[in-house]
């Protein structure tokens, strides 16, 4: 961990972003923003309004009509909606991917996969195939093998979103309790006004498409959160204006 | 999911979140209760076992009802096929003979066809073009009816052995390559980004990421193509007869000579040949994917 180093540029940065697909559709217009170390962002928007667009454009998955992205694309953690696992490799098998593709060597994958693996709280489970575990185990494997590599930068594309609410809420504190060890600068996509208060340091909103980003709010909650957040007023009340800005950028 | 409302919400504050999920772990593994293997087992083999004396009935029903003794040539009763065709060693050797014979031509074709039909899905699996260029000719080849080049092939590849092995080949081939390219293409959308994210070079790719996903789908094609090279190698026997006698062979010598009883063992014969064929791929398919293989609709 480089916790002592003099970081001032921000990890990741967009510079006024925008996307328009061969076929016409703009997905974004003049979109920018940057995440720092230590920072939780969350980009809330309807469905369709370019959000997980902003992710594959900043992984480099799909280059901007417009603008350019700063960002460390060395080791980049990237939680997809889905866990996308390999179905033919055990728990441990997937956990050590990412280390296999960077031509990491054996014993020390084995050793990056025992932490991610312990981190994640998936202990004991290192032999199973991914048919015998549930939506939310899937999804642990999937955060364990993008820890391997310790990335200074996490995208997470609405990785919850097919989990019943409370693996999700419990997979939102663990994420969190992950944010806090590791240090990385996260960059959160979703859809849920709560997820997105209860995980971030900031949250943005985003208009339907084309996507731009309409409001900005600061989240004053320190961390660790407890569960007990989402009943606090201060959480409601936030919850409410993020709502109201939605609703104006959706009309 | 019904384990997770009876689950208490302050269990997961501790931290202990496998233990949260562990049930679901166990569900595969326990068997259903009240159903002992005995009775799983009575269940499976019972229903065909009745089913295959309805058929003997039936055939002995059509051969001493339907049909008079003048014309009971047609279809011989069960025992009389037992007794001619399989309890009389000579004869029998003569079928196992034939059967031996065929059973080399379909494992040969079929060993060809695997090794030329994945290769070449994989190379079409590799560039759209070379897709686009290839498959319709692979489906001109399938088309062609076996009977219409039956001549040309004598001509090319001799009367015998090669030509039915050719035979066995042309059958068998289509159904491997078109199911290892659609296994080879039907990897997750998310999974190729994940590599190319990370860099993964072509080679890494197919090695790591297409050709294991792809071998369900593989090995379905082998099974239906196990199954085509024994018809493959019968026909082709049927046609080019030089050297050793086949089951082709045979049943045109026995179909000649009005030998009905050793006409109908020998369609037994090879037709357990198919089917020993693909029980073993499906045996060997269950060796290498059972264990992760999620088969659709699997989840209870």
């Amino acid at each position: 961990m480089t916790d002592s180093g003099v970081n001032v540029a921000p990890t990741v940065s967009f510079n006024s972003i925008s996307m328009v697909f061969p076929d016409g559709t703009e997905a974004l217009r003049d979109v920018s923003f940057s995440v720092d170390k230590g920072e939780f962002v969350t980009v809330v928007g309807p469905s369709g309004c370019g959000k997980s667009t902003l992710l594959k454009i900043a992984s480099g998955l799909l280059h901007p009509s417009g603008g350019t992205v700063d960002i460390d694309r060395e080791k980049l953690g990237y939680v997809f909606q889905d866990a996308t696992l390999l179905q033919w490799r055990t728990v441990r098998q997937n956990v050590e991917l990412l280390a296999e593709l960077h031509s990491v060597d054996k014993d020390e994958r084995a050793r990056m996969s025992t932490d991610a693996i312990e981190l994640v709280g998936l202990k004991g489970f290192e032999d199973h195939y991914p048919k015998s575990l549930s939506g939310g185990m899937k999804m642990r494997v999937s955060l364990a093998r993008s820890l391997t590599l310790q990335p200074p930068v996490f995208l997470f594309d609405e990785p919850f979103g097919a989990v019943d609410e409370i693996t999700r809420e419990h997979l939102n504190e663990e994420t969190l309790a992950l944010f806090q060890r590791e240090g990385f600068a996260g960059l959160f996509i979703t859809h849920s006004i709560s997820e997105a208060v209860f995980m971030s340091t900031r949250v943005l909103v985003m208009s339907a498409r084309p996507g731009r980003i309409v409001a900005e709010y600061e989240v004053p909650f320190g961390y660790p959160r407890q569960p007990d957040l989402r009943f606090d007023p201060e959480f409601a009340k936030l919850s409410g204006q993020i709502s109201a800005s939605l609703r104006g950028a959706h009309s | 999911m019904t384990v997770e409302e009876h689950t208490p919400i302050g269990a997961r504050s501790d931290g202990a979140s496998a233990d949260f999920e562990t049930p679901f772990i166990m569900a595969p593994a326990v068997p259903k209760p009240g159903k002992s293997r005995l009775r799983l087992a009575s269940d499976s083999i019972l229903p065909p076992v009745v089913f295959g004396v309805f058929i003997i009935a039936v055939w002995y029903g059509i051969s001493y009802v339907v049909l008079d003794a003048d014309r009971r040539f047609l279809l011989r009763p069960p025992h009389d096929v037992w007794q001619k065709g399989f309890a009389d060693w000579e004869n029998f050797h003569e079928l196992l003979n034939g059967l031996q014979s065929s059973a080399k031509v379909a494992f040969i074709g079929l060993g060809i066809s695997i090794v030329l039909g994945t290769s070449l899905a994989i190379l079409m699996s590799q560039a759209k073009s070379i897709e686009r260029a290839l498959f319709p000719y692979m489906v001109t080849l399938q088309a062609i009816p076996v009977l219409a080049i039956v001549p040309l092939i004598g001509f090319w590849f001799g009367f015998g052995f090669k030509s039915r092995v050719v035979v066995a080949v042309i059958i068998s081939l289509f159904p491997i390559i078109v199911n290892t390219l659609f296994g080879l293409q039907s990897a997750d959308r998310g999974v190729h980004d994940l590599f190319t994210l990370h860099h993964a070079s072509r080679l890494t790719r197919l090695r790591k990421l297409t050709l294991p996903n792809a071998l369900p789908a593989i090995f379905a094609g082998f099974r239906i193509s196990a199954g085509l090279s024994v018809i493959g190698a019968i026909v082709g026997d049927f046609f080019f007869g030089k050297g050793d006698v086949g089951v082709g062979q045979l049943l045109r010598r026995y179909a000649n000579f009005l030998k009905s009883e050793q006409l109908l063992a020998a369609v037994i014969m090879s037709s357990l040949l198919g089917v020993a064929v693909f029980l073993a791929f499906g045996w060997l398919q269950e060796k290498v994917t059972g264990k992760w293989y999620e088969h659709g609709g699997g989840e209870v």
